[in-house]
């Protein structure tokens, strides 16, 4: 759509600047502000310069965080965005079927996020949990809380759960959009259903689907709350991402210095 | 996943849908999505007692005694009151300054709206976990600590450039031709935006607002770090509680069966909008 010039325009973007400012740039300046102190407790701050960032830049801590962190994001992204691409392709296309898919894929997005780590820690229990006690019955040596194996897995298992939907929905959204006359067109040209999915799906699904890899990455880089419920960062620091991180030193060891550095770092 | 994908061989859409190989697909997908919320469903209908010392796939002696305690215990059931009045805030303000922004970035061009437009997206992309104590300080320094407003006021953070965000991708969908027949009749700014272009874009500003709910209900983080007795969120007050009293596991089933609740009667009511909502009006 052509659009006008008008500078008076921004008026109507003034509130937005106005609240974003008060909710966002003034804490984000403590924050930057914090990366250049240095604190012993009482409010007293001392200027340390660019030290802390010196000091997160040498840290092995900062950077097996990092390392972890990169990990995870990968792992789910690569199974997240087949799976949920292969999910909306099978999701019905109308109709009643296709509402109850709606309403129940689109279920584990609303739940709060401590209590979806809090349903992944009972459910992976072995003494009470469904998925720990099936596990342990068959002989897998299953415990989220010592395994570093069980503990990845859980995780990562509670994040495809949590958030496959989120995908299948976004593919399901851009499938909706191709009108039938490119699959009539296919059909002519006696298509494979590989070819009508590279071809024709593929390519109109990628508007949605750069906005899911875009949400899965930004949000998969600041998930706190459930890997913390379901495991603490642990066993040892194996689950220990980043944002997990920052908090344990923030609030844990009060090293607000080195924490606010780190993250001007990450966000930057 | 891949060859699966291959073997139905039927085009979709087209003469008959294989029924069957989908109908599995999604049979299993949503088993794997529902056994776990089934899982939390049934312990919170069962007694500690069971819940410990038997493994039952459905509970044995059905009690609603863990719900019972929530909904009559003061301190649990005001987290509910809690959450929903600084979720409904957060929806109410984040659209109110949402809307005229959306318009004037689907309408008209000035002096740095992209670059405007980014940097309302970064902070979408900013962790909660750092402005936390930020946000602490900032909202205790004007006083603002332990009230709905704060949580709500933080919670923007996030939610208005969404809305932003979706809001404009529906409002670019309405031809400007209506903007100007309707300024050609004589009216106002105003009275357009209300009478004539917001119940045009209602289905967005639907979607919208779902998402603001969803995302201000689920964040656990910020409403945690902001309040302390007065608002004090439900997903707190579990966390909180059950570390205090030891491990309570029906109550503590029966309280996140009742913060699923809230968000599957927003989905029932957006169904329909949901799949377009999902792609931000984008499609």
């Amino acid at each position: 759509m052509e659009k006008t010039v008008n500078q008076k325009a921004w008026f109507l973007v003034l509130p937005v600047l106005l609240l974003v400012a008060f909710s966002a740039v003034i804490p984000l300046m403590t924050v930057v502000n914090y990366s250049v102190q240095d604190t012993f407790g009482n409010n007293v701050f001392f200027w340390a310069g660019l030290e802390w960032f010196t000091e997160v830049l040498e840290s092995d801590r900062m950077w097996a965080a990092l390392g972890r962190q990169l990990v995870f994001s990968g792992i789910i992204l690569a199974i997240e965005l087949p799976l949920g691409i292969f999910v909306a392709l099978n999701m019905p296309k109308k109709g009643f079927w296709a509402s109850v898919c709606l309403v129940l894929m689109a279920l584990p997005l609303l739940i709060p996020w401590n209590v979806v780590g809090t349903i992944w820690q009972i459910f992976g229990r072995v003494d009470i949990g469904l998925l720990g006690h099936t596990l342990d019955a068959f002989g897998i040596d299953y415990n989220y809380t010592q395994g570093f194996i069980a503990a990845w897995a859980t995780v990562i298992v509670m994040d495809v759960w949590h958030w496959t939907s989120l995908v299948a929905l976004l593919a399901y959204a851009g499938l909706q959009s191709i009108p039938d006359a490119y699959y009539q067109a296919a059909k002519i040209d006696q298509a494979s259903r590989w070819k009508v999915f590279r071809y024709i799906e593929l390519p109109k699904m990628q508007g949605v689907l750069m906005i899911a890899i875009l949400l899965r990455f930004m949000d998969s880089f600041m998930i706190y709350t459930e890997p913390f419920v379901v495991t603490g960062g642990g066993p040892g620091n194996s689950t220990t991402f980043l944002s997990i991180d920052l908090v344990k030193m923030a609030l844990g060891q009060f090293d607000l210095g080195p924490a606010a550095a780190s993250r001007s770092c990450t966000s930057w | 996943m891949a060859d699966m994908t291959l073997n139905q061989t039927a085009p979709r859409g087209l003469g008959l849908p294989r029924v069957n190989g989908r109908a599995v697909v999604m049979t299993l997908y949503l088993v794997f999505l529902l056994l776990p919320i089934y899982w939390l469903v049934n312990m919170s209908l069962k007694t500690n007692t069971e819940i410990l010392n038997v493994f039952s796939l459905w509970p044995r002696n059905l009690t609603f005694a863990n719900y019972a305690k929530i909904l009559t215990d003061s301190s649990w059931y005001m987290g509910y009151v809690n959450s929903l009045i600084y979720v409904v805030m957060n929806t109410a303000i984040s659209i109110t300054v949402a809307l005229p922004a959306a318009y004037a970035f689907s309408r008209y061009s000035f002096l740095g709206d992209k670059h405007l437009f980014f940097w309302l997206l970064t902070n979408r992309m900013a962790p909660p976990a750092v402005f936390a104590l930020p946000f602490f300080q900032f909202y205790s320094s004007v006083g603002l600590f332990d009230t709905h407003i704060a949580v709500a006021l933080a919670h923007c953070l996030f939610n208005v450039p969404l809305a932003v965000w979706i809001l404009e991708g529906f409002m670019r969908g309405v031809p400007k031709e209506i903007d100007e027949t309707a300024y050609i009749d004589g009216y106002s700014f105003g009275r357009f935006f209300i009478r004539i272009f917001t119940p045009l874009i209602a289905s967005g500003i639907g979607v919208a607002a779902f998402f603001c709910f969803m995302f201000s209900w689920v964040e656990l983080l910020l409403s945690r770090t902001l309040t302390s007795v007065n608002a004090k969120p439900i997903a707190a007050t579990m966390t909180r509680t059950v570390s205090a009293s030891g491990l309570d596991w029906g109550v503590l089933a029966a309280a996140g069966v009742l913060t699923i609740v809230p968000g599957a009667l927003v989905i029932y009511f957006v169904r329909n909008y949901i799949a377009k909502g999902f792609a931000l009006g984008r499609v």
